[in-house]
């Protein structure tokens, strides 16, 4: 009864149905037993724009039978199938079933294959030219999004084939990254840090770690105001995997390394979230993709891309 | 006859079927008819039986979305062919019937065919028209129960003979035929088998020429396909008219009178649709000219030309046309257009498959990111190539990408597919930044396979260069 506000529209889907079938039976058999007078040369006797007529030829009595057929599938469809207002029907038929069902199916047509990895070691799953073309392709529906096709990732959304990681790249704490997610977060640092110059500052120091051209004064003082970093990414700033705080002194910019955009992360903090895909796709396709994305940039990959074979259609 | 018109009869709304018992028609039309049944019957029970390649020749794969005929392999891709080829069909249907009017009906539809079968076997077992309706007057007795049982035993066997073999279009013929013996069939299997047996048998068996006069939307719209040259089967009322019986002892005079129709009634006995051709055209003629022959085979027996019924068209009647006159006007205005478009859309429909690439190419742009700035003042965009090998063998094909100085492929170039089967190829493309103008800018890639060039296709996309 949710579906509706009050029970009266409920009930009136049901009259209106259930009048609508049995008018027409009635209408049926009161025009089959109804017997036209007409003239014998079989037509109503209806004279239209002077001399056109009707012929008055019968139906065929299979014709008939057949619509009483109909309306006795209409009535037993009713009471099987949900049509009557919110009546659910008898056999407790829902499209959400119909889905689960083809989701079983699914699962027990594809279980044993990610079954049969979800036993190997991560490393070899890896290797598996099969389970490359899975990965990839799962990978193109779940993680694409965000992280490109070529998996090379954006601004704010890590690139998955370089060799630094925020939280580590083993293949175990990748596929746990897959998992379980993950929440990125770097608290607003501006009145830690001090004044507008002292944040310019840091933010030239930071450049100065990976190399990048920066104001050889600027990171003389930024240095001395760098220690509202270290807790997190250490007094070298080469981060820390088990906080997700990222290592500095590369040339991996998740937003950017110009001084501008490190200025803002400092002032404004940065936050970002890898939802877990725990719930979603189960422990054993979680297993598949994460040794594709371990894979994406480690050597022991199958061949190239190009080798991996296509789907192969039935 | 006059009392009854001035009195109001009283018409039923639904009719009971009235049985017609068809008397065997021999002769010119009812052999070509029997040519149709055997041809169409060969093809439509043999064509699974046929291989090709290892594989069922013609075979359409639901479950794989793959229809394969030969050496084809259509993908839900090359679903417009099957659009052609119906326009295809329409159009014969409208060129075949200005012609010739109702020929399909009365020798290659499936209703006339499968009838044809049925009443083969009807006559084998319960005898000619007068033994059918003594029989069926009859009293139930054991002859009269084995009769009937073995004629729909017999039914039976070639609605469900045909039934398999329907499905073995969908489904591969040999191992369905051993899963019938092991009844290990799929529930839509065993449904389709039975279904379209059910379909057969009542149609073909009970409906008959209910089918025609009620089912067939064909029958109600095909006479708007006909004009005054459109050929039909016809009854000379000229030549014919009046009827009446031969009479041995007639005077010269009293012979000269009548006409040639003796009223021996053959022509309404043989027709399957019960109708008595000697009034005119109806829509429930079939144009099976069942009676025809049944006329010419009375003419010869009496003695007298052949034809008072014959296939001819309202201008001849009307203007006493030869046969000559009557084939110069089949090359008139309107079935010349139907020819010519007809000939049109198949020689584009030929082309069209002849040329037809097995291979195809849908070029998906990554969305997340317009475009960026890799090292070396290059711009990156990402693109997923979607690429479906249509073919039976497996290529390695290559990539290539061009429209843009300096453009270029950061990723392997080369993809390796098997046959039939489906690809999505993440690609990185890469241009200098002074190549490109801001915003959008056209490429074009190109696929080709590395052991067959002739197997190309190009897909044109758009590269960003952000602002």
């Amino acid at each position: 009864m949710a579906d509706f506000t009050s029970g009266f529209w409920d009930l009136y889907i049901i009259v209106i149905t259930v009048l609508a079938i049995l008018g027409c039976g009635v209408l049926l058999w009161s025009q089959s037993t109804h017997k036209v007078e007409a003239g014998s040369d079989g037509t109503t006797g209806h004279v239209w724009d002077e001399n056109l007529t009707e012929l008055n030829t019968p139906l065929p009595r299979w014709w008939m039978w057949l619509f009483y057929i109909t309306i006795v599938f209409a009535l037993v469809y009713l009471v099987l199938y949900p049509g009557l207002g919110s009546y659910a029907g008898k056999l407790g038929w829902k499209s959400s079933g119909e889905y689960q069902q083809e989701l079983a199916k699914a699962d027990a047509d594809y279980g044993p294959l990610f079954a049969k990895y979800a036993s190997q070691d991560l490393k070899a799953v890896a290797a598996d030219p099969q389970a490359h073309a899975i990965g990839e392709r799962m990978f193109l529906t779940y993680c694409a999004q965000c992280h490109g096709s070529d998996a090379r990732g954006n601004k704010g959304y890590p690139d998955l084939t370089d060799k630094d990681w925020l939280h580590g790249g083993e293949p175990s704490v990748i596929k746990e990254t897959i998992m379980k997610g993950r929440n990125g977060m770097m608290p607003p640092m501006g009145a830690a840090v001090g004044s507008e110059a002292d944040i310019e500052n840091v933010a030239h120091y930071v450049k100065s770690l990976s190399g990048l051209t920066a104001d050889p004064i600027k990171v003389s003082f930024g240095k001395t105001k760098f220690g509202a970093c270290i807790a997190c990414h250490g007094p070298g700033g080469v981060g820390n995997q088990a906080l997700g705080a990222p290592n500095l002194t590369d040339k991996v910019w998740l937003y950017g390394g110009s001084a501008e955009t490190i200025m803002e992360t400092i002032r404004k903090g940065r936050t970002n979230t890898m939802p877990s895909f725990q719930a979603f796709l189960g422990d054993a396709k979680v297993h598949v993709l994460a040794a594709y994305v371990w894979s994406l940039s480690n050597d022991p990959a199958p061949a190239n891309l190009a080798a991996a074979p296509g789907v192969a259609q039935k | 006859m006059t009392e009854a018109a001035t009195k109001p009869v009283v018409i039923r709304m639904y009719a009971a079927r009235e049985e017609i018992y068809p008397r065997e028609a021999k002769g010119r039309y009812a052999s070509l008819r029997w040519a149709c049944v055997w041809i169409t019957q060969i093809v439509f029970y043999g064509l699974p039986w046929l291989n090709w390649n290892g594989r069922q020749a013609v075979l359409f794969d639901l479950g794989a979305r793959k229809f394969y005929i030969f050496g084809m392999v259509l993908w839900p891709q090359d679903f417009i062919y099957l659009a052609a080829l119906l326009i295809i069909a329409a159009y014969l249907l409208f060129l075949v019937t200005a012609i010739a009017g109702r020929v399909w009906c009365g020798f290659a539809c499936p209703q006339t065919v499968y009838t044809e079968i049925f009443m083969w076997i009807e006559r084998k077992i319960e005898g000619a028209r007068s033994a059918r309706i003594r029989l069926d007057r009859q009293p139930w007795s054991a002859d009269k129960l084995a009769r009937k049982s073995a004629k729909h035993l017999a039914w039976g066997v070639v609605a469900l003979f045909t039934g398999f073999s329907f499905v073995a279009y969908f489904a591969p013929v040999r191992s369905l035929l051993a899963n019938i013996g092991a009844f290990a069939l799929g529930p839509w299997e065993w449904f389709w088998i039975g279904f379209y047996a059910f379909a057969t048998y009542g149609n073909a068996g009970w409906l008959r020429e209910q089918v025609c006069k009620y089912m067939c939307p064909y029958a109600r719209f095909q006479s708007a396909m006909f004009d005054k040259d459109t050929l039909i089967v016809t009854y000379d009322q000229e030549r014919g008219e009046p009827r009446g019986a031969l009479n041995p002892k007639a005077t010269a005079e009293q012979a000269e009178a009548k006409g040639d129709c003796i009223d021996c009634n053959m022509c309404v006995q043989v027709c399957p649709t019960g109708i008595d051709i000697r009034k005119g055209l109806q829509y429930e003629c079939i144009g099976c000219a069942a009676c025809v022959d049944a006329c010419n085979g009375v003419m010869d027996k009496i003695d007298l030309p052949r034809g008072l019924i014959r296939y001819s068209t309202d201008n001849a009647m009307d203007k006493k046309w030869s046969a000559k006159r009557i084939g110069q006007r089949i090359l008139r205005t309107r079935v010349l257009i139907y020819t010519a478009l007809l000939v049109l859309i198949v020689a584009g429909f030929g082309t069209a498959l002849a040329l037809r690439t097995p291979l195809k190419l849908d070029v998906i742009r990554d969305r997340g990111s317009m475009g960026r700035e890799v090292g070396d003042g290059m711009i990156e965009n990402v693109y997923r190539l979607q690429i479906m090998n249509t073919a039976e063998t497996g290529h390695t094909f290559r990539i290539k990408v061009s429209g843009i100085d300096s453009v270029k492929l950061a990723t392997p170039d080369e993809a390796v597919l098997d046959g039939a089967s489906t690809r999505a190829l993440p690609v990185r493309v890469q241009v200098e930044r002074s190549a490109a103008a801001r915003g959008s800018n056209h490429i074009e890639f190109e696929l080709t396979a590395v052991d067959d060039p002739s197997l190309t296709v190009r897909e044109k996309a758009v590269f960003i260069v952000p602002k």
